[in-house]
């Protein structure tokens, strides 16, 4: 175990290097950054006088490591917009972006597993097709309009949850339902898939010859390698829901660091962008990191590798 | 002799899309106290049916029909679900052929072994432990205390289906269904596993249902055989009976197909039976094995009996006088 850690370790350290050096890369992608910081009416002068600011005027590898040095010490330099240090912009807005996060997979998983265990247990049988049908649909809603018709029935038909803001709990019901329920589908049917497997496999039925309960033989003995997939799932399923946040944070206008994101890219507010993205995608390697080791716990044939 | 087990007309049948399987078509057998009984037939007879259908764990399509199964003087048919899981893993064990994928590779050995104990007996983690303990022991288990922590992965397949073995024997069965323990594993461990069935059975007393393809097997741990075809026990007897005289000509097929230690020659080519096993699909009328048999008559196109040929030695052929003269003839 201690060996698999190490190595699950190195890994995440350097697919966090990768990932720094796209995010920054992403600067100059949209041309000269102090051409577009200097606005429109700006001269030559100007923009000399930006490049030498903001560190421009070095070489790219340079102003990378710089940027990297401060980025693991949570210094991001100054939104552009804002002039103020990025950090605190984040670490404001970051308590909003994470409360939607865990709402939103706690809401996935709790409707997402009890659906594909039944699903799995009744195969074929109205409950399965049903939850079918959810996944469906699921798929098929774009998540903007999904939102847009919660708030049209919840927020304006039936007005008991607000639409927009993100100042007391019921601001999160509706995004929580959104974001979340994207996810279902995908939970719902591994749960369904790995279970249906596992129902029977060679084990389960040693477990039944045992004499044991129903719900025994369920939950100890299929549901818990039924839902090592979901595991790891569910990580990878966070980093989307941090993505997704961008856009379902923007259409309710709840402050978190996804609406953040979404200001600051029509702002051309790019320390803050990258900051968010970086900070994003980190967030979301650690979360790989620890299924994987949540995994290696719940499924003993994996530690030695 | 105590009777343990004793099964009248049991039937085992699955919807399929091209028709009805009958898997298992009215077999009656029992088993004593203290006795081996072999099942024996060729794969997809529907051997491991029968087993399953005795535990009442048939796959969920499958539909169990019998007149009778008593076990322990229980009416195993009058006890619900309920109670078959009360005797399941506890008066009545199963060891299957799969050693390698029949145990939970989340949870540790000692952890699976206790858990029926703890169930059916209601006693303290630590007699369970004690009880596992000893009887990994007796498995022939080197290092047993140690090994209640490892996992499945861990372990050989001869050392997983001992542990399957032990695991049967937590409780101290009345019944214990092997089902062709030894089918998936080498040969020298194969001999081994018999042995310790064998050992395990004469010291706790216990009535054995042995179940194989391999007539080997058969010789060596049998007190009593059942040959087994398409869903049908079609002879069956004392396994000293089966073995001199085998009466059935599908039996008799069968033995000429193992190889018998100084009369088979090196080399020599060994018997097959020609034909195929008919389907199982719908009913069957008359005898499953006529469009094999170099014996068949017209009349065995018609429903045949089970009847008996000599103490302890039962045959379902219409033609088994006729066979038994002509066998007993080519072996003077
Ligand atoms: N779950 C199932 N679904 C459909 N057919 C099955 C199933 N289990 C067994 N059978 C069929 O029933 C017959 C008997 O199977 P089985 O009892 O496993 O044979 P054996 O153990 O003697 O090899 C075979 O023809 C097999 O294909
Ligand atoms: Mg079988």
């Amino acid at each position: 175990m201690l060996i698999y850690t190490a190595k699950r370790i190195l890994l995440a350290i350097l697919v966090s290097l990768t990932v720094s050096a796209l995010v920054f890369s992403l600067l100059y992608l949209s041309g000269d950054p102090a051409t577009a910081l200097a606005g429109e009416r700006a001269n030559e002068a100007d923009i000399l006088a930006i490049k030498a600011a903001y560190g421009f005027d070095q070489p790219v590898y340079v102003q990378y490591f710089k940027w990297l040095a401060g980025a693991v010490q949570g210094e991001f330099g100054n939104s552009v917009y804002f002039r103020l240090p990025v950090i605190d912009l984040i670490t404001e807005r970051l308590p909003v972006t994470m409360t939607l996060g865990v709402c939103a997979m706690a809401f996935a998983l709790l409707l997402s597993i009890p659906l594909g265990v039944l699903a799995a247990m009744y195969p074929n049988s109205l409950i399965d097709r049903a939850a079918l049908l959810l996944a469906v649909l699921g798929q098929a809603l774009p998540s903007f309009w999904f939102a847009l018709m919660l708030i049209v029935v919840f927020a304006y038909w039936f007005p008991i949850l607000p639409a927009s803001g993100s100042d007391s709990w019921e601001h999160f019901v509706l995004p929580t339902i959104v974001l979340g329920y994207y996810a279902t589908p995908a939970f719902m049917r591994l749960t369904r898939t790995g279970l249906l497997d596992v129902l029977s496999s060679d084990y389960v039925r040693t477990a039944r010859a045992k004499g044991l309960r129903p719900a025994k033989v369920l939950f100890k003995h299929a549901l818990r390698n039924a839902i090592i997939p979901v595991v790891s799932l569910a990580a990878v399923q966070f980093g989307f829901m941090l993505t997704g946040s961008i856009i379902i944070e923007t259409v309710f206008a709840l402050h978190g660091a996804g609406f953040l994101a979404w200001e600051s890219i029509s702002r051309s507010d790019f320390p803050t962008v990258q900051a968010v993205l970086l900070l994003f995608s980190w967030f979301y390697i650690i979360l790989t990191f620890l299924a994987d080791l949540l995994n290696a716990w719940l499924n003993p044939r994996i530690r030695v590798a | 002799m105590t009777t343990t087990l004793s099964v009248e007309n049991l039937r085992v049948s699955i919807p399929l899309s091209a028709g009805v399987l009958h898997a298992v078509r009215g077999i009656s057998f029992e088993v004593a106290k203290g006795e081996t009984l072999c099942l024996v037939g060729e794969s997809g007879c529907g051997k491991s049916l029968t087993s399953l259908a005795l535990m009442n764990l048939l796959p969920s399509r499958a539909k169990r029909d019998a007149d009778r199964i008593e076990f322990d003087g229980t009416d195993l048919l009058g006890v619900g679900e309920r109670g078959m899981a009360r005797m399941r893993g506890n008066s009545m064990a199963m060891i299957f052929q799969e050693p390698m994928t029949s145990l939970n590779p989340a949870y540790t050995i000692g952890n699976q072994l206790e858990e029926g104990i703890r169930l059916h007996k209601g006693v303290s983690a630590r007699e369970a432990r004690e009880r596992a303990v000893y009887l990994l022991e007796k498995v022939g288990i080197t290092a047993a205390a140690s090994r209640l922590t490892q996992y499945p992965h861990q372990l050989s397949g001869g050392l997983r289906q001992r542990v399957m073995i032990a695991m049967a024997l937590m409780c101290g069965p009345d019944l214990l269904i092997c089902d062709e323990p030894t089918t998936a594993l080498d040969v020298t461990i194969q001999a081994q596993i018999l042995h310790l069935i064998k050992d395990l059975q004469r010291e706790f007393d216990m009535a054995v249902i042995l179940i194989t393809h391999d007539l080997g097997v058969v010789a060596r741990v049998a007190d009593r055989v059942a040959v087994m075809y398409a869903g049908e026990i079609i002879e069956s007897g004392d396994v000293a009976e089966i073995f001199s005289r085998p009466t059935h000509p599908y039996t008799q097929g069968l033995l000429n197909c193992i190889p018998v230690p100084g009369k088979t020659r090196h080399g020599e080519r060994l018997g097959t039976i020609p034909g195929i096993v008919p389907s199982m699909i719908g009913e069957m009328a008359g005898c499953a094995f006529a469009n094999r048999c170099s014996y068949a008559q017209d009349i065995c196109q018609q429903h045949v009996e089970t009847h008996t040929v000599a103490p302890n030695h039962a045959v379902r052929c219409v033609r088994a006088e006729q066979v038994r003269t002509v066998a007993a003839g080519s072996l003077a």
